[in-house]
Order: C-alpha cells, then sequence, then structure tokens
C-alpha cells in the first residue's frame, strides 16, 4: 500500500483538518489524487528527508488506522507544467565512424523574443554519454539535475561498472513517461548520445515518453528540415570531417528557416575517448542571390 | 417587399453576411463539410533559361489517398503554368478560370500573356474571398521580360522568389533547395534538383506521395514531363496474370454509325453579320 501526503492544507468531509504535508490513507478519506501525492513520486533526496523524520512512514508498511501528524515542509508539486516560457530550439545528432556527433545552437526563446544568447544546451553525461535538450530551458535543467543524482549514486557504488548511454536513455524514458502519465511532463526533446566499449548508441526521447534508437536523430523543427538532409547523406563510416560539414549544413538550413534559430552553435564530439564540446562559433550565411537583390525585375510594381 | 428575400448578393468576393450565424452553428456542435486537400509537395525553380515546375501526384481525403497519381500542375497560358496546393477544388476552379481570363485578354491585347498579369488576376480573386479560398499555388512562367516564379498564399499575399516551395512538404522540399541551390543552373541540374526536392517532399512527408511531374517552361518552348519520375513502383505483381475459364468467341459483328458524316464543302457562303 502506497503512503499519500497531502498536497495542500484540506478540509476532510468529517470537519477534521489536514494540514499540508500531513500524511494519511486515501482510502480513509474521499481526497482526489489531485489532493495528495504519492511519496513515491518524490525524488530520492526527499524521500531520504521524508524517512528520516517520519520513520514509521514508509511505501508498503503503513496502516488504515495510523494518521501521523506534523507539519512537512516539502516540495510538493502543487502546479503542472501547461506550456513552455522560455525554450530552446532543435537539436541534430548523427553517429560517425569514431562515435557521435551531436550541433545544438545556443538560443533561449522567451516566446518570440531571442532572450538568451548563451544557453548551453548540450551537457556531458558521466563518462561516455552526451545530452541534447531542446524545449523548455528549465525542464532541461531539472533534468540534468536527476541525472547528475543517478551517476552520483553509480558513482557511490564504486564497483567498476559504469552506466552507460543505452542505460541512462532507458532511465530518461522511464522519468519522461512518468511525468506524462502524472500530467505533469517535462517539457523537453532529448537527445542522448554516446559509446561504452566500442558500442556507438543515439537516441531520442520526447515529453511524452515516445523514444527509439536511430543513426541520426533530430528534434523540433530539425524534424521538418534536417531529418530529409539526413536521410539522404547520412552513410556509414563518415568521417570527422564529413560528419561535421552535413550537421553544418543541416544547421544553415535551419539558421534560415527557423524563426527561433541563433547563428552560434556549438558541436560536440563523443568517442571512446571521451565527450569534447567545441566553443560556439557562427556560420557563414550566403544573401548575394541577384533575385534577392532584384526581385521585382521586369515586374515593376509586384512584389 | 421583404428586403430579406430580394437582396441580391454583392458581385464576387466573400460575403460576411452569414458569418454571425456559421458560428452560432459551430458552438451548437455542428461540423462544416470537409473537403477534399491535396496535401502536397510543389516547387519552382528559376535557372538560366527559365522556369522549372515540380509536384507530387498524391491527392489526399484526411487519412485516405483518394487519388494516386493526380495532375498539379495546371495551364494557365502556353508560356504559364501553375502548380496548386490546398483544397483541390479550389486549385483547379480557381487555375480554370484565370486561365479563361487571360485568354479572353490575350484576344483583346493580341499578345502573349504575362505572368505578373495571372498573378495580379489570382491575389485579388483570392483576397477578396477573405482566405477562404483555400488555394496557395506556385506560378511560374516565361514571358517577353524574363522568366518569372511567384508564390501565392490562401489570403491573397504574394512572394517573387528564385526557388520556392508550398503544400505540407515544403518544409522537406525547401531543406533541399537552401542547401543546393545556385545561380546559373543548366536545365538537367534543374531538373535533377526539382526531383530531388519532389522526392524529398514524396519520401519525409505523409501528404505527399506517388510520382514526380514537371514542366520546363523556357522562350517560346514548353515540356510538360508527366511521370517524370516513378520512385513508387508496385514492387508484387501477380506474375500469372488473369485468365478467363471459357475462351471468348465473336458470334456477330455489327456497327451502326451514331451520326452520318457530313462533307465539308471548301469555299462555302461566309456567315451572315
Amino acid at each position: 500500500m502506497i503512503s499519500w501526503v497531502a498536497n495542500d492544507n484540506l478540509q476532510t468531509p468529517h470537519g477534521g483538518e489536514l494540514i499540508k504535508g500531513e500524511s494519511c490513507a486515501p482510502s480513509s478519506s474521499s481526497f482526489t489524487s489531485v489532493d495528495l501525492i504519492p511519496v513515491d513520486s518524490l525524488s530520492p533526496l526527499q524521500r531520504n528527508f521524508f524517512s528520516k523524520m517520519y520513520p514509521s512512514v514508509s511505501s508498503g508498511s503503513m496502516d488504515h488506522s495510523q494518521l501521523q501528524t506534523g507539519l512537512l515542509c516539502l516540495e510538493a508539486d502543487s502546479q503542472r507544467t501547461q506550456y513552455p516560457y522560455v525554450t530552446g530550439t532543435s537539436v541534430i545528432a548523427i553517429t560517425y565512424k569514431d562515435g557521435i556527433l551531436m550541433a545544438a545552437d545556443m538560443g533561449g526563446s522567451y516566446g518570440s523574443t531571442l532572450r538568451y544568447k548563451s544557453v548551453e544546451r548540450m551537457k556531458a553525461v558521466g563518462k561516455h554519454s552526451i545530452l541534447g535538450g531542446s524545449g523548455e530551458i528549465s525542464d532541461f535543467q531539472e533534468i540534468l539535475r536527476v541525472l547528475d543524482e543517478l551517476i552520483l549514486y553509480d558513482n557511490m557504488w564504486d564497483d567498476g561498472n559504469t552506466l552507460g548511454p543505452k542505460e541512462v536513455h532507458n532511465y530518461l524514458t522511464r522519468l519522461m513517461y512518468n511525468r506524462r502519465n502524472k500530467f505533469n511532463p517535462l517539457w523537453n526533446s532529448v537527445v542522448l548520445g554516446g559509446v561504452k566499449n566500442g558500442q556507438k548508441y543515439l537516441g531520442m526521447v520526447n515529453m511524452i515518453g515516445v523514444h527509439y534508437e536511430d543513426n541520426h536523430v533530430a528534434t523540433g523543427f530539425g524534424n521538418h528540415l534536417a531529418r530529409p538532409i539526413l536521410r539522404d547523406e547520412w552513410h556509414e563510416n563518415l568521417t570527422f570531417e564529413e560528419g561535421v560539414k552535413l550537421l553544418e549544413k543541416c544547421m544553415r538550413v535551419l539558421l534560415y528557416r527557423d524563426r527561433s534559430a541563433v547563428n552560434k552553435l556549438q558541436i560536440a564530439k563523443i568517442t571512446e575517448e571521451g565527450v569534447t564540446i567545441s566553443p560556439p562559433y557562427s556560420l557563414k550565411t550566403y544573401w548575394e542571390f541577384s533575385a534577392f537583390k532584384n526581385p521585382t525585375v521586369g515586374a515593376e510594381g509586384s512584389w | 417587399m421583404s428586403k430579406a428575400t430580394f437582396d441580391v448578393p454583392p458581385k464576387g468576393g466573400f460575403s460576411f453576411d452569414l458569418c454571425k450565424r456559421n458560428d452560432m452553428l459551430i458552438k451548437k456542435g455542428v461540423q462544416p463539410p470537409s473537403f477534399r486537400k491535396t496535401g502536397t509537395t510543389i516547387v519552382g525553380l528559376v535557372f538560366q533559361d527559365g522556369v522549372i515546375l515540380g509536384a507530387d501526384t498524391r491527392a489526399t481525403e484526411g487519412p485516405i489517398v483518394c487519388d494516386k497519381n493526380c495532375e498539379k500542375i495546371h495551364y494557365m497560358a502556353p508560356n504559364i503554368y501553375c502548380c496548386g496546393a490546398g483544397t483541390a477544388a479550389d486549385t483547379e476552379s480557381v487555375t480554370d478560370m484565370i486561365s479563361s481570363q487571360l485568354k479572353l485578354h490575350r484576344y483583346h491585347t493580341g499578345r502573349e500573356s504575362r505572368v505578373v498579369t495571372a498573378l495580379t488576376l489570382l491575389k485579388s480573386h483570392l483576397f477578396s474571398y477573405q482566405g477562404y479560398v483555400q488555394a496557395a499555388l506556385v506560378l511560374g512562367g516565361v514571358d517577353v521580360t524574363g522568366p518569372h516564379l511567384h508564390t501565392i498564399y490562401p489570403h491573397g499575399s504574394t512572394d517573387t522568389l528564385p526557388f520556392a516551395t508550398m503544400g505540407s512538404g515544403s518544409l522537406a522540399a525547401m531543406s533541399v533547395f537552401e542547401s543546393k541551390y545556385r545561380e546559373g543552373l543548366t536545365r538537367e541540374e534543374g531538373i535533377d534538383m526539382v526531383s530531388e526536392a519532389i522526392c524529398s517532399g514524396i519520401f519525409n512527408d505523409l501528404g505527399s506521395g506517388s510520382n514526380v511531374d514537371i514542366c520546363v517552361i523556357t522562350k517560346g518552348n514548353v515540356e510538360y514531363l508527366r511521370n517524370h519520375k516513378l520512385p513508387n513502383p508496385r514492387t508484387y505483381i501477380s506474375a500469372k496474370g488473369y485468365s478467363f475459364p471459357k475462351p471468348i468467341e465473336v458470334l456477330l459483328t455489327k456497327v451502326t454509325p451514331l451520326r452520318e458524316k457530313v462533307e465539308i464543302i471548301e469555299k462555302g457562303d461566309a456567315m451572315e453579320e
């Protein structure tokens, strides 16, 4: 049986009161699952704190008649994500001969304003993987924090085994899917790539939990603009230079045609040796077509 | 005389009279009738001698492909062709209508039609219907002033471009153009690039499919390459073919002409005024 914790100060139907943070059993009250959150949904850190304060309350051992009183100042999820605020645009990634190449620009848009122009949307995760995220930036930072904790706990086992990209991808999928089931998604599409023991891995998870693994992935607008190019021009055993050229080609098309793209991007490379994220640079664009300079030649007055 | 029954509708253009009533019906839950959309990839490209237009050949009715090999490149004038995306009825009638108007104009002026004429006729028609005529067009042609390529949006705005894509597959096709276009393309390079863009739409967009149609317009010459590429052939065709149980015998042959053949006399009387 799962223990439940009150989400807010509530009135019980028989005139009693439940203070926010108090635990109770759902069958003994008539609160909906909105008002009560299961202890299982708390992160490991929160659960540690909770079980230290109330050692007799733990999932699976709670009795109907036991009602713990006391205030608990937990961070309860009182609001669900309904729309993203500060968003990053697409991320694209391919596998090449030695590993994975990933590209993302450095823009964070606040609605239609290009508010932040130095957002690093790709980060290394552990020794073997790299995570690139598009969508809500704050949720991406939350994902990074959760993965950090995961890697930390894994290191503390100190058993000579490290979490590879496949494992991290699976963890991410479960994370995103479970959040979506609670109608409180992490509003992101993330790309996870890595190399472990010579095995290359590249996968994607989006905010509803759709996940797959492929040789070339893209999120957001990249699905429509970059994926056709990658499908045509990707092949096994691309060299590093060819891979970078291909990614730059796609990023240039995105720069021309995606309104939330900025001309400042980073390319990340991950091989057996480790992760390198390049410093930011910009792409050359071409605007010298004579038809752009003089569009109405021979048809003066039209546009 | 009651005003309601004898109201003459305004000449052409969208009438706003029923908007309130339509809004009320939608609020009550009445579904407006659905229509066949083309769900398309159409592209146009200016090369060194003229204009190349390209289109896929799939017509969709919601999730169903209702026509596997329809024609989306419409004739406007001997030197002007127009690709249409959006509602099939709208694109066909609009291009048909403007094509007739252009022909009358040609009789009136005695000159070859210009692309800007077709452009202005199309855009004023679409604007007067406030976007309800859902036709997104790529208009291209070569006239005395040179090669022209325009896009026309359902609300009536236009663009003049060296390369253009429209329809649901426009992003896939545009990614090909943006990465590969350069000026001074030859005819073969242009046709290859247009085919590549349409194939990109066909294989990466669900609303486009089947074959590639190409139309090459140059000064004084038009080549309509219907089904230039067939990248989706039927892969498994029964090798046995059809066999009828009984052989077919011809028992009787009788031919009845429906109309008597009329003899045409040269130098007959001229028609009276």
